[in-house]
């Protein structure tokens, strides 16, 4: 079965079943409708599927890449090569799980043009899956640009009140980083002769053409990140989003900043990595408690979650620039966990935005009261945002927080203040909305989740603590990839430490 | 059997917390009292075995927790003496709390969700106590926090409870950053976060220095104080004491488990089991002891002019706690252990008993409107009677050979920080007599003040809450001189094994045999004057208390708003908080960086946008001018740039 080739299907089936919507669920009818959400399940169901199936085939034991694929393609060097290693894989799966959950929160909420909506959908889950596959740099930069057309689409069409001002915002953040990723995607062809990612991470650019180009790639994947001071975007955009667009985007789509910095920055760019660690490190901390900070006056729910995400991606970036195992291994699990967790917090939300349309905390209070199954769910979800021991959340703050005190006591220490702040807000948010008494008229009618809501909770809920109590099934794939990486990012290090010139660090890195 | 000790009460949160509305209320409260009655007869059998029998340490693997390269932790149970003496205190405590529980919540509509939480509570506080390494040991220490808050939170349409649980969980945050920072030092110290490994590579590492923050730091000692930062925040220390009083917004069996006995107790728990830690510090052993000296004298001068019976009782253990720190600051591990056993049973025993007037007084807390009911409550007033003279050490009680051994081993200490906590001790010993008793009088003597209507209700409360009441007012009595050899005693060497590391230089369980007759005759006498005034006061001379207060006005109000502390933290916490967010929210991302960035240059790309098209006006000698302009520049750029070739 290995044989087979897994990660072109895992990235294409749900172009086959957008063709298939497309094709034959003609017609603006109920019954199209229907049909539609009825394909999109099943095609991400099936997507699913195959991802676990790539997950258990994959070989925890090799930092290679493995289920690869190569065909020539565009002509040069420019091949479609596909493959995934320990730090990539999850991330598909990842993807893969959350889209069905999408598709099922927007199986009622989603009334106009249902069949477009899928269709997006199911193209921006291929665009996201083939990020996390692709081998091949212009691969990679299709698809990485490429998913933003549908995000566009689903804020700009399906989205609030302010979607355009919101959508016009991301757009405006993301050019600037697209066009410099792209300038520096033709630099390194040009330079290195090939897109192909495995060699260009072996090529070795000279120190100044690694500070040029790690510039590039951080003004494209900071905005992704995002990281401070361009973040501004994200609250705006998720506002305006509907639930599972917020879903997608906190979900995966922040994840293709910090998967950027692991496949590019820091294999390709060793030295200038190293450089700007306190760029980078500065940056962070000042997202964690700034944006806590502001996520503590926030009077909108989503926005609030959005502020939330902004500093657990600090710890994310924080936990890369470390170099070390642990803080890492502690930001991709950090990666995956907000994965689940935020995406559940925006779901949390999206079932009482259905029933009274308004995400003003103000406008809730006492929904315990009336809604005991959601405040049980709310609850583990808060919890496991707040970093609780024995959730989701735990585990990679922690191993950033370990990795990166052996680094700098300071970030450490600051960001561990973050910790506090994030109680603070997410206690308060979660003591405002669900406890209290019910005061509204509104509110005294609200019903409890129902069994399709609690069906695409349930797996979050079970993921949120299993990932908290047992994390080693998702450590183990990363730690070999993880290694390699760090022991070919001090190699590097060692050789221009050395006065060794760029020609000879790739000589060396090309005879491991 | 460990096992059953730690998991049962987890499997019961298990099946009640889920299923509860569907199982009922009986079947509910038989499940979780069922599992953690099991497990506290099984927790004394461990005692038998482990502390009493002298048993060699049991460890229990069960499964990886986190591996990620060299940091690598374990799901590990580790039972020794000192874990074993918790384990009584923690399930027996919680057992009779359970039990009281189905009486005490007899009217509440959610007794299954009260019954899982104390389950839930129960197994986080085992997996503290069993830990074997400090990462597990953290999960029970915010597990416990966790309970706590939904606990204190359980009447979720109080708007007070809801606040007392939020601010218990920050406060709690705040010391487990300092915990947090502590397991991280550890970890990049010694590379590892395993008991055993840690504390036998401690020796090793006396007098080496680590660089933290900007500065260089003793190693050890920086750890010491981290962790001890993470105990002041649990164990309520000042100036991490806020929220213990607060926490009273909460049912009153959850403050008999959670406040009084077992949680805050927690921070001791640490200490005493990083003792071989601490041992190799003297500077943050000062330290443990300066706070903990102060608090026992902080929290007893609050405790004199509060009015809620509770509150009364949570300064009261507030103040206890204190004494537990600087036993332990001055080397007396096992004395603070001892205090802590035998504290469980009196502190436990007065709030149930305080519980049952409450219960009686139909849910009024306030002394001022309660008085007189001795005779209607006889059982629930000689039990209070019990637990404050075990309190307030006078002889025979439990808290006699407690309290006695702590001051006279702060005075055997014979360093300035022993002095210091040896006086504080001293004259709260004196307070807390005079605030046990001024309770016990505006309670149950005197002309009743409550109304008609109240008192006419006056009853004694049902046998389900009297018999946790007995078994807790027979440890109050017999626990002191029944185990005072094994714990402080000759048999100690014996009873605690290794659990606890004394330094070939620490003789301060020998030395406090050796002090002063007048050290020794000391805290008994405290407590009788602290019994007379108290009489003098509230019995005698009613006036006297009255006056005082008039006269002494400022002193008054000092105490009763608790020296101030929580209008202090709310002007330089949370107000610049939430002013920090504001301005950094409108002014930072709103202003400055929308403002300059995606709205300025979209602004300004209008703005030209206008500009240009004001150009287009139409007028041909318009365009002819600016495109002779735009010549005359491209060769001026040609000629002196390409020009040169």
């Amino acid at each position: 079965m290995s044989d087979w080739p897994l990660l072109s299907l895992v990235t294409f089936l749900p172009l086959v079943g957008a063709g298939f919507i497309f094709l034959f669920a003609q017609g603006a009818n109920e019954l199209a409708d229907r049909n539609a959400k009825n394909v999109a399940l099943m095609t991400t169901l099936l997507t699913f599927l195959v991802s676990l199936v790539i997950w258990a085939n994959f070989d925890n034991g090799t930092a290679d890449f493995q289920f690869v694929e190569r065909f020539a393609w565009l002509g040069g060097d420019i091949d479609y090569r596909m493959g995934v290693d320990g730090i990539s894989m999850l991330f598909v799966v990842l993807t893969a799980f959350l889209m069905p959950i999408c598709i099922l929160a927007s199986w009622t909420s989603i009334t106009t043009r249902v069949r477009e909506y899928m269709i997006a959908f199911l193209l921006l889950e291929c665009m996201m899956i083939g990020v996390f596959c692709a081998l091949d740099f212009v691969l990679f930069y299709l698809f990485f640009e490429g998913g933003l057309i549908p995000m566009f689409l689903i804020i700009g069409v399906w989205g609030g009140p302010r979607r355009v001002y919101s959508s016009f915002k991301f757009f405006l953040y993301t050019l600037l980083g697209s066009v410099l990723l792209l300038l520096a995607l033709i630099y390194m062809y040009f330079e290195a002769g090939t897109t192909d990612i495995p060699t260009l991470m072996a090529h070795g650019f000279t120190a100044q053409e690694q500070t040029w180009l790690w510039l590039a790639f951080f003004a494209s994947f900071a905005v992704k990140m995002p990281m401070w001071p361009v973040h501004t975007w994200l609250p705006d955009a998720h506002v305006e989003a509907p639930t599972a667009g917020s879903v997608i985007l906190a979900g995966v789509l922040l994840k293709m900043g910090g998967y950027g910095f692991l496949r590019f920055s820091l294999p390709m760019l060793p030295l200038a990595s190293d450089q700007f660690v306190p760029l980078v490190f500065t940056l962070s901390v000042v997202a964690v408690i700034y944006t806590s900070l502001v996520a503590l006056v926030q009077e909108d729910m989503k926005k609030l979650i959005a502020y939330s995400s902004v500093a657990h991606m600090g710890f994310v970036t924080i936990g890369i620039f470390t170099f070390n195992t642990q803080g890492i291994e502690g930001g991709i699990f950090q990666m995956l966990s907000h994965g689940i967790v935020s995406a559940a917090l925006f779901l949390c939300v999206g079932v009482i935005y259905d029933r009274i349309h308004s995400r003003d905390i103000a406008r809730y209070g006492g929904l315990v009261n009336r809604m005991p199954i959601y405040a049980v769910t709310f609850m583990i979800f808060m919890l496991a945002s707040v970093g609780l021991p024995g959730t989701a959340g735990f585990v990679g703050e922690i191993l950033v927080l370990v990795g990166v005190y052996q680094v700098n006591t300071w970030v450490a220490a600051l960001a561990a203040l973050g910790v506090i702040l994030g109680a603070a807000y997410m206690l308060w948010l979660y003591r405002r909305t669900v406890f209290g008494t019910i005061d509204k008229d509104d509110l005294k009618q609200i019903l409890d989740m129902d069994k399709r809501e609690i069906a695409f909770f349930a797996p979050l809920v079970v993921l949120a603590i299993v990932m908290g109590v047992y994390p080693g099934p998702f450590l183990d794939v990363m730690h070999v990839s993880v290694d390699h990486l760090i022991q070919q990012h001090q190699m590097a290090i060692q050789a221009a430490a050395d006065g060794a010139g760029g020609a000879q660090v790739s000589a060396q890195l090309a005879a491991k | 059997m460990y096992h059953a000790i730690v998991f049962l009460p987890l499997i019961a949160f298990l099946i009640v917390g889920p299923f509860g509305r569907v199982l009922g209320d009986k079947p509910s409260q038989w499940i979780t009292c069922g599992a953690v009655i099991t497990s506290a007869v099984l927790s004394i059998v461990a005692f038998w075995q482990i502390a009493l029998g002298g048993g060699d340490p049991v460890k229990v693997e069960i499964a990886s927790w986190i591996v990620s390269g060299t940091f690598d932790v374990s799901w590990a149970l580790r039972i020794d003496a000192l874990t074993a003496v918790m384990l009584v205190v923690v399930n027996g405590v919680s057992a009779l709390v359970h039990v009281y529980s189905v009486g005490y919540m007899s009217h509440d509509p959610h007794k299954p969700r009260f019954m899982a939480y104390l389950s839930l509570f129960t197994f986080a506080m085992l997996m503290l106590i069993t830990s074997d390494n400090f990462l597990q040991m953290f999960f029970g220490w915010e597990g416990v926090g966790l309970a706590s808050y939904l606990l204190i939170g359980f009447w979720y349409h109080k708007p007070s409870a809801n606040a007392a649980a939020i601010k218990a969980f920050l406060v709690n945050r705040v010391g487990d950053f300092g915990f947090g920072l502590g397991i991280m030092a550890i970890f990049m110290v010694f590379g590892s976060l395993d008991f055993d490994t840690v504390f036998a590579a401690v020796p090793g590492q006396v007098g080496n220095t680590f660089h933290f923050l900007n500065w260089e730091f003793d190693i050890i000692t920086t750890i010491c104080i981290l962790l001890f930062i993470g105990a002041m925040g649990k164990s309520a220390q000042v100036p991490l004491h806020t929220w213990l009083p607060d926490a009273m917004e909460g049912p009153t069996p959850v403050s008999a488990l959670i406040h009084a006995a077992t949680m805050v107790t927690a921070g001791v728990f640490l200490v005493a089991r990083c003792s071989p830690m601490f041992e190799f510090s003297p500077t943050a052993l000062v330290v443990v002891t300066i706070v903990g000296g102060f608090t026992a004298f902080f929290a007893a001068t609050v405790g004199l002019v509060q009015n809620d019976i509770k509150r009364v009782i949570a300064y009261s253990t507030c103040s206890q706690l204190g004494y537990m720190f600087f036993a332990l600051g001055v080397g007396a591990y096992p004395v603070a252990i001892f205090h802590l056993f035998t504290h469980a049973f009196f502190k436990a025993l007065l709030f149930l008993g305080s519980g049952s007037v409450i219960h009686a007084m139909s849910d009024e807390q306030d002394m001022r409107r309660m008085g007189g009911i001795f005779k209607y409550v006889p059982q629930t007033a000689i039990m209070m009677w019990i637990g404050s003279l075990a309190l307030a050490g006078l002889p025979i009680f439990a808290g006699f050979y407690s309290k006695d051994a702590i001051l006279e081993s702060a005075f055997a200490a014979h360093t300035g920080a022993g002095m210091f906590a040896f006086y504080a001790g001293m004259a709260a010993a004196v307070m807390t007599a005079f605030y046990s008793w001024r309770l016990l009088f505006m309670t149950f003597n005197g002309d009743p003040r409550a109304s008609q209507e109240v008192m006419s209700h006056v009853h004694e409360s049902p046998p389900s809450m009297l018999i946790p009441l007995y078994f807790l007012a027979a440890g109050s009595i017999l626990s002191g001189m029944l185990f005072v050899h094994y714990f402080v005693g000759d048999g100690h060497q014996a009873f605690w094994g290794d659990a606890i590391f004394m330094g070939p230089e620490n003789h301060i369980l020998e030395a406090m045999h050796h002090v002063p007759t007048w050290v020794k005759i000391g805290p008994i006498a405290a407590g009788i004057i602290g019994i007379f005034v108290a009489w003098l006061f509230y019995i005698k001379r009613k006036d006297i208390p009255v006056n005082l207060a008039k006269v002494h006005h400022e002193v008054y109000l000092f105490l009763l708003n608790k020296w101030y502390f929580d209008e202090l933290y709310d002007l330089i916490f949370v107000r610049p908080a939430k002013w920090l967010g504001r301005i950094l929210w409108r002014g930072g991302d709103g202003r400055i960086i929308d403002g300059y960035g995606p709205d300025g240059i979209a602004a300004m790309v209008m703005h030209l946008a206008r500009r240009a098209s004001a150009l287009q006006s139409g007028y041909l000698y318009h365009y002819a001018f600016a495109m002779l302009i735009g010549v005359a520049v491209l060769v001026t750029w040609y000629y002196t740039t390409g020009g040169g070739h």
